[in-house]
């Protein structure tokens, strides 16, 4: 397996300048200043975390980040509109505070998690990840999380547990895209077990070092970069272990199209596009599509065996 | 025949619609210019371009599609004059929509182009229907339509139709989920090519009710649409 050794500088500290300035007003906001403090009040919990400076991790990309203003502005939320630009201009409905999270199914305790506790359960990691999107775009993103095997470790999935289900929020009063119905929501997508458990796959709750933008899917995500973007389910309500594979909302809406696993393979391409190759947002010329994104190092093994153009 | 219609209102009046009518067409291209030197396009400027080249190319095709019931139901003959104009600027966006794809998108990467195009078919309608253009394009001035004929002509630019209808396939086709715009596009092109059959039927009935005895006027072409 390869290993890269980390950054010496992390790319949280390589943040555009805009950003950072934001991040004094953090700081501020934590010691007490009265300016800011009403704005966000999640992000004290964040700043304390920010500030005990997680270690780089090892399955950070050397990559240059997209900048925080790509990250967070040209966004697939359908809950908000099918336009790039929609959740960033109508996410801010979207009511974080209070969250949380039940972990059920086949295992042995079921457990609702608050959101302030989930952050608990394992030290967050800054995980710089490629992300691929099935329409042949892609951006670096500096996630901030923790592995979604430290959740699932908490609730003991049974012998008979083989999927984990991610149902994501839909309520039409705050997420207005969910009235029409382009998708069957709740927005539903799901991993084999050995998928969830593997070391890559994290629940994301910050982006750039700051709590996640609504946009980006607050106030917490999948993130599994080693398949197309849509596999990693945004502001998470529900997760269940379950024996059977999960019918998951863009299976449904198209299986020829898009298939469970959903790999990031360039050789197997979109029945209307070719997958072989992808823009990285801020590049002019295409680069090559890597096989499961670059992670192939890492996760290839999962799928020994496989016929990844059938399991596609 | 349409472009012998007599045009009533002053030439100066006409070319003063006409300059103005250019520069409108303009307005949709100045906009993108701007947009992209100030960096207003959003994270993904190449896509926003070639969408936005493309939707145009349709909203122009749909626009002149318009002129003709537009005339009918007006009575305004010299809308017909406006065009030709409003034709070649369809064109003129698709060739831009075309160099976007070519060159910022695929950067002439001939080999992919072609896979593209033989294997894709959004992009196979959508080059069919750019390949079906250039021909119009290429004789929308005087000099060809004397050289060729009315007639010929005119039956040469039916083909408008058949391309319009790939136009809207090749959007139909491209879009991820959502078929919502061009659903829309859809819609405005089965009503400006309905009204065409329904006028057209009726134009053939009246024409059998009149001269029943001579029905080879059946088969006759029928003023343009």
């Amino acid at each position: 397996m390869l290993i890269r050794h980390p950054a010496e500088i992390a790319p949280s500290e390589i943040t555009p300048r805009g950003v950072f300035e934001r991040r004094r007003e953090f700081l501020k906001t934590a010691a007490g200043t009265t300016l800011g403090l009403a704005l966000q009040p999640m992000s004290e919990v964040f700043a304390a975390e920010k500030l005990a400076a997680t270690t780089p991790s090892p399955f950070s990309t050397l990559e240059k980040p997209n900048s925080y203003k790509d990250v967070t502005t040209y966004n697939n939320f359908y809950e908000f509109g099918v336009e790039k630009t929609d959740p960033a201009e109508h996410a801010h409905t979207l009511k974080t505070k209070p969250w949380s999270v039940s972990v059920e199914g086949l295992v042995k305790q079921s457990k609702t998690f608050a959101i302030d506790d989930l952050i608990k359960l394992a030290p967050l990691e800054e995980r710089v990840y490629r992300m691929r999107c099935v329409e042949g775009w892609s951006m670096v993103i500096p996630w901030l999380g923790l592995p979604l095997a430290a959740l699932l470790k908490q609730v003991e999935p049974l012998g008979s547990a083989k999927f984990v289900e991610f149902i994501t929020a839909a309520d039409p009063k705050t997420m207005p895209g969910v009235s029409s119905r382009v998708l069957d929501w709740p927005y539903i997508e799901g991993l084999r077990l050995d998928e969830a458990l593997h070391p890559l796959t994290i629940l994301a709750v910050g982006l750039y070092g700051e709590v996640l933008p609504n946009q980006n899917g607050a106030p917490l995500r999948m993130v599994v970069p080693w398949k197309y973007g849509f596999k990693s389910g945004k502001s998470i309500v529900r997760i269940r272990l379950v024996e059977r594979e999960p019918q998951t909302s863009w299976v449904k809406a198209n299986a020829r199209e898009y298939g469970f696993y959903s790999n990031v393979n360039p050789d197997v391409d979109h029945p209307r596009w070719s997958q072989a190759s992808e823009r990285r947002i801020g590049e002019f010329l295409k680069r090559k599509t890597l096989p499961f994104n670059g992670y192939a190092d890492q996760v290839a093994r999962l799928y020994a065996g496989m016929d990844l153009k059938k399991y596609y | 025949m349409g472009w012998h219609v007599v045009f009533n209102p002053t030439q100066r009046q006409l070319s003063a619609l006409k300059t103005a009518l250019f520069i409108a067409c303009l307005i949709p291209l100045a906009r993108l210019g701007w947009g992209l030197w100030y960096d207003q396009l959003g994270a993904n400027p190449i896509e926003f371009i070639t969408r936005s080249l493309g939707t145009w190319t349709l909203k122009f095709l749909l626009i002149t599609l318009t002129v003709s019931p537009l005339r009918k139901l007006t009575g305004w003959h010299w809308l017909l004059r406006l065009r030709r104009m409003l034709g070649l600027f369809a064109f003129f966006h698709v060739v831009l929509h075309l160099t976007a794809y070519l060159w910022l998108d695929q950067f002439f990467d001939w080999q992919a182009i072609l896979k593209d195009i033989l294997k894709r078919p959004f992009i196979t309608i959508g080059m069919s229907a750019f390949v079906l253009l250039v021909p119009l394009a290429a004789t929308s001035n005087q000099a060809m339509i004397r050289r060729i004929g009315g007639k010929r002509w005119q039956q040469l630019h039916r083909s408008i139709y058949v391309i319009a209808i790939f136009g809207v396939v090749h959007y139909w086709w491209l879009v991820k989920k959502d078929v919502t715009l061009p659903a829309l596009y859809a819609v405005l092109l089965v009503v400006l090519l309905g009204v065409r059959a329904l006028w057209r039927e009726q134009e053939r009935r009246r024409q059998l009710a009149v001269g029943a005895p001579m029905t080879q006027g059946r088969g006759k072409i029928t003023a343009p649409q």
